[in-house]
C-alpha cells in the first residue's frame, strides 16, 4: 500500500508541475500594465484527481474488467439487421447517395457561419485523403506536407493575380505544380527511410516556408498575397457587380443578392473536389500501383525480389499525394481571399498527419471523419479554445494507448476470382 | 495435381547453361562470408546448395539476386551479366526468389499477394487505371485467373481472401513459392523451403518442385538443411563450408566424399 501513497503522490507533483504555468497562472494586460494573475482551482483539481485515480487504480481497473457490455447490445435484432444492409451492395450504394444528398441540402438549411466551417473541413479532409496515400499507404512518415499545400495556394494566388488567370485553370497548374514539387524533393530523399525522411521532409517544410517569407517579389514575403478572386460558376461571379462586363450569378439567375450565395458555391466546389478525391484514391487502391504502395509498406525487400522498383513507387506515391495538397491549397486560396506564410507552418502539417493517424492509417473512410471532427470541434467548444492543443495532445496519447489502429481500421474488400481458373496458363 | 500428358518435357532446351557464377566472394569487413564460389545451374535441372549453418548459402542467394553487390565474380543469367543490376532488374530477367522466413505482405490477402507479384506485367500506368480502358479491365481479368490458377495448384484456393499473415506455417511457404511461379520466371531460388514443414509437407513440397519443372520448364536452386529432400530431389549438388566451396556433384557422389562427411560429421 506505502508504493501505491508514493506513487500517487510522484504523479499528482508532476501533474502541478506541469499544469501551474498552463492553468495556474495567468498574464493579465491591462493598459501598459502587465500583472500575472493566479487561479489556483483548476490545478487544484487536476492534481486531487490525478492521485485520487492513481491511489485506486487497482481498484478502479477491477471495477473496469468486471464490467461488461450486455449481450444484447451487439446481438439485437436491430444491429443484425443494420450489418446485413451494410454488407448488401445495393444498400451500401443507397447508403452513400443519401449521405450525399444530406451533403449537398445541407448548407441551405444553417447558418453562414457553420457552412464556412465546413468547407473549412472539407480542406482538410483533401489534405488528410492525400496524406493518406504516403503516410497510410505506403508507409513513408511525410512530415512537411504544408509545403505541398502552400506550393498550391501560392501557384493559384500569383498566377490570379499576377496573369488573371480564372481558379478552374488555376487548379490543374496547381495540382501539377505541387506534384513536381513532391517528384522534385522525392528524386534524392526517398532513399531515406523512416525517421530519416520524417527528418527530411520536416526540413523542406520549414525551408519552404522561410522561402514564403523571403521571397518578397514572388510570394509578398510576411505580408502574403491579397485580393485572390472567388472562383466562378462557368463565367458567374458571385460578387456584388461583376469585374469588366461579366456576368454575376444572382443577375443571371434573377436573384436578389445575397453573400451566402458565394459561400454555400465554395462549399459545394469543395465537397466536389472531397468527391472527386475520394473517387481517384479508391480507384487508385484497386490498381496495380495503389497496391505496389502497400505492398511496399509491407516488405521492400518482398517487392525487390518480385520486380517492382521500390524508387519508383515511392515517387509515384509521394507526387502523386503532393498534387492533392495542390488542389487543396488552389481552393484554401480561394476561400480565404488572401494567404500569407502563417497558413503553412509546421503545425498544420502536423494537424493533417494527426487526422491521418486519428483515422486510422489507410482507412478513406476514417480520415475522412477525423478531418470533420478536427476542424468542427474547437469550432463548436470555442470557449476552451486555450486548451485546445492540451486535449489534441490528450486525445493522441489515448488513441494510441487503446486503439493504435485509428478510429476506422482498413479493411481490405474480398476478391471475386474468376470461374473457369483452368483459361490461365 | 496430375503430371498432363502433354506437359513440356524438360528436355526442351536442356543442358544449356542457365545461371553460370564465376568466382563469386563476398567480404564484409574482416569476414569472408563466401569465398570463391563457382558453379552453374543449367536449364532444367535442380540444384541444390548445403552446407552447415553461417557456412554463406544465403549470402550466395543474395549476391546472385543482387540483394548484395558481390565484392569480386561474375553472375550471368541466360548470357546476360546481372552482378550489377539492381535486384528489381533481376527479377524481371526471370530469377525469383524465396525468403527464408517468410516474407509475404501479411496484412494483404492471398489473392493481392499473388496480384501484386504480376505488377510488372500488368498495366501499371495511371490513365487506364483511373478510366478502366478495357485493356486495363482485361489485363485485370487475366492477372485473376492466373492467381486462381496457381491457388489452385498450390492448395490455396479455399482462402484466397484470407490475411496472408494469418495462414498457417505451411500455408505460407506454397503462397511464396506460388508468388514466385506467377510471374513465369526461369529460374525459381527458394531459401530453406523445407525449413518448418513436417514431414508430410515436406513430402508434398518434393513433389510440388518436381512438378513446377516438369510442367513450367523452370529451373530450381535451392538451400536446404532437409538431407532426405536434397538427396531426392536434386539434379546437382554444391557443398560449402566456411564460406569455400567443397564439393560438387550428383547426390550419390556427395553422398560418399570423404570431405563433406568430415564437415557434417567432425574428424573421426
Amino acid at each position: 500500500m506505502p508504493r501505491t501513497l508514493i506513487d500517487a503522490l510522484l504523479a499528482a507533483v508532476l501533474t502541478a508541475v506541469l499544469l501551474i504555468p498552463i492553468f495556474g497562472l495567468r498574464i493579465q494586460v491591462d493598459g501598459v500594465n502587465v500583472a500575472l494573475d493566479r487561479t489556483p482551482t483548476p490545478v487544484v483539481i487536476a492534481v486531487v484527481a490525478v492521485f485520487l485515480l492513481r491511489l485506486f487504480k487497482r481498484p478502479l481497473q477491477r471495477l473496469w474488467a468486471s464490467w461488461k457490455v450486455p449481450g444484447s447490445w451487439r446481438a439485437n435484432s436491430a444491429t443484425a439487421a443494420l450489418r446485413q444492409t451494410a454488407q448488401h451492395p445495393r444498400a451500401r450504394q443507397a447508403l452513400w447517395l443519401l449521405l450525399l444528398a444530406v451533403a449537398v441540402i445541407w448548407p441551405f438549411t444553417v447558418s453562414r457561419g457553420a457552412v464556412d466551417v465546413m468547407t473549412l473541413a472539407l480542406i482538410y479532409v483533401m489534405l488528410g485523403l492525400g496524406l493518406n496515400i504516403v503516410v497510410g499507404f505506403a508507409g513513408l512518415l511525410v512530415l512537411g506536407y504544408a509545403a505541398f499545400y502552400a506550393v498550391g495556394a501560392y501557384a493559384y494566388a500569383y498566377l490570379a493575380q499576377q496573369f488573371g488567370l480564372s481558379f478552374w485553370l488555376c487548379l490543374p497548374i496547381a495540382g501539377g505544380l505541387a506534384a513536381l514539387t513532391g517528384f522534385l524533393l522525392g528524386l534524392p530523399v526517398l532513399r531515406l527511410r523512416g525517421d530519416y525522411l520524417a527528418i527530411v521532409t520536416l526540413g523542406f517544410g520549414e525551408i519552404t516556408r522561410l522561402l514564403l517569407n523571403n521571397l518578397n517579389f514572388l510570394t509578398g514575403g510576411p505580408d502574403g498575397i491579397g485580393g485572390i478572386p472567388r472562383p466562378s460558376l462557368f463565367g458567374l461571379e458571385f460578387g456584388r457587380r461583376a469585374k469588366d462586363g461579366g456576368a454575376t450569378f444572382h443577375e443571371f439567375f434573377g436573384l436578389d443578392y445575397s453573400g451566402d450565395h458565394a459561400v454555400i458555391f465554395m462549399y459545394l466546389l469543395g465537397l466536389a473536389l472531397v468527391l472527386a478525391t475520394l473517387f481517384v484514391i479508391d480507384r487508385l487502391l484497386r490498381m496495380p500501383l495503389g497496391r505496389a504502395w502497400e505492398a511496399l509498406r509491407e516488405d521492400e525487400i518482398a517487392c525487390r525480389s518480385l520486380g517492382l522498383n521500390p524508387t519508383v513507387i515511392k515517387l509515384s506515391a509521394l507526387t502523386l499525394s503532393a498534387a492533392f495538397a495542390g488542389f487543396a491549397g488552389a481552393f484554401f486560396a480561394a476561400r480565404q481571399g488572401h494567404i500569407n506564410p502563417e497558413s503553412f507552418t509546421f503545425i498544420e502539417s502536423a494537424m493533417v498527419l494527426a487526422i491521418v493517424v486519428l483515422g486510422g492509417m489507410g482507412s478513406q473512410l476514417g480520415v475522412v471523419l477525423a478531418a470533420i471532427a478536427i476542424t468542427v470541434l474547437p469550432e463548436l467548444a470555442r470557449e476552451f479554445n486555450e486548451y485546445r492543443m492540451l486535449a489534441f495532445g490528450l486525445v493522441m496519447v489515448l488513441m494510441m494507448m487503446w486503439r493504435p489502429q485509428g478510429l476506422i481500421p482498413a479493411s481490405r474488400p474480398p476478391l471475386t476470382l474468376p470461374e473457369r481458373a483452368e483459361a490461365a496458363r | 495435381m496430375t503430371l498432363p500428358a502433354s506437359a513440356p518435357t524438360p528436355a526442351a532446351g536442356a543442358g544449356r547453361s542457365l545461371l553460370d557464377v564465376q568466382n563469386l566472394s563476398m567480404r564484409f569487413g574482416g569476414l569472408l562470408a563466401v569465398d570463391n564460389v563457382t558453379f552453374e545451374v543449367r536449364r532444367g535441372q535442380i540444384f541444390a546448395i548445403i552446407g552447415p549453418n553461417g557456412a554463406g548459402k544465403t549470402t550466395v542467394f543474395n549476391c546472385v539476386g543482387g540483394f548484395y553487390r558481390p565484392t569480386t565474380g561474375a553472375v550471368t543469367l541466360d548470357g546476360q551479366p546481372i552482378q550489377h543490376l539492381p535486384s528489381h532488374r533481376i527479377a524481371r530477367l526471370g530469377l525469383v526468389r524465396t525468403f527464408q522466413n517468410v516474407r509475404l505482405f501479411k496484412t494483404m490477402t492471398v489473392v493481392e499477394n499473388l496480384l501484386i507479384s504480376q505488377h510488372a506485367q500488368l498495366e501499371a500506368r495511371l490513365l487506364p487505371g483511373l478510366f478502366k480502358t478495357p485493356k486495363y479491365r482485361r489485363a485485370e481479368t487475366a492477372a485473376l485467373e492466373r492467381a486462381a490458377f496457381w491457388l489452385e495448384k498450390v492448395g490455396l484456393l479455399a482462402v484466397a481472401n484470407r490475411e496472408a499473415g494469418n495462414l498457417a506455417y505451411g500455408q505460407q511457404r506454397r503462397l511464396e513459392i506460388a508468388r514466385c511461379m506467377i510471374t513465369h520466371p526461369k529460374l525459381l531460388m527458394l531459401d530453406e523451403p523445407a525449413a518448418g514443414l513436417n514431414p508430410q509437407e515436406t513430402r508434398d513440397l518434393d513433389r510440388l518442385i518436381n512438378e513446377l519443372r516438369a510442367e513450367h520448364g523452370v529451373s530450381v536452386l535451392l538451400i536446404e538443411h532437409d538431407m532426405s529432400l536434397v538427396m531426392g530431389i536434386s539434379d546437382e549438388i554444391l557443398v560449402v563450408e566456411y564460406g569455400r566451396p567443397i564439393a560438387t556433384g550428383d547426390p550419390a557422389a556427395i553422398r560418399a566424399n570423404p570431405k563433406v562427411i568430415k564437415a557434417y560429421l567432425g574428424e573421426e
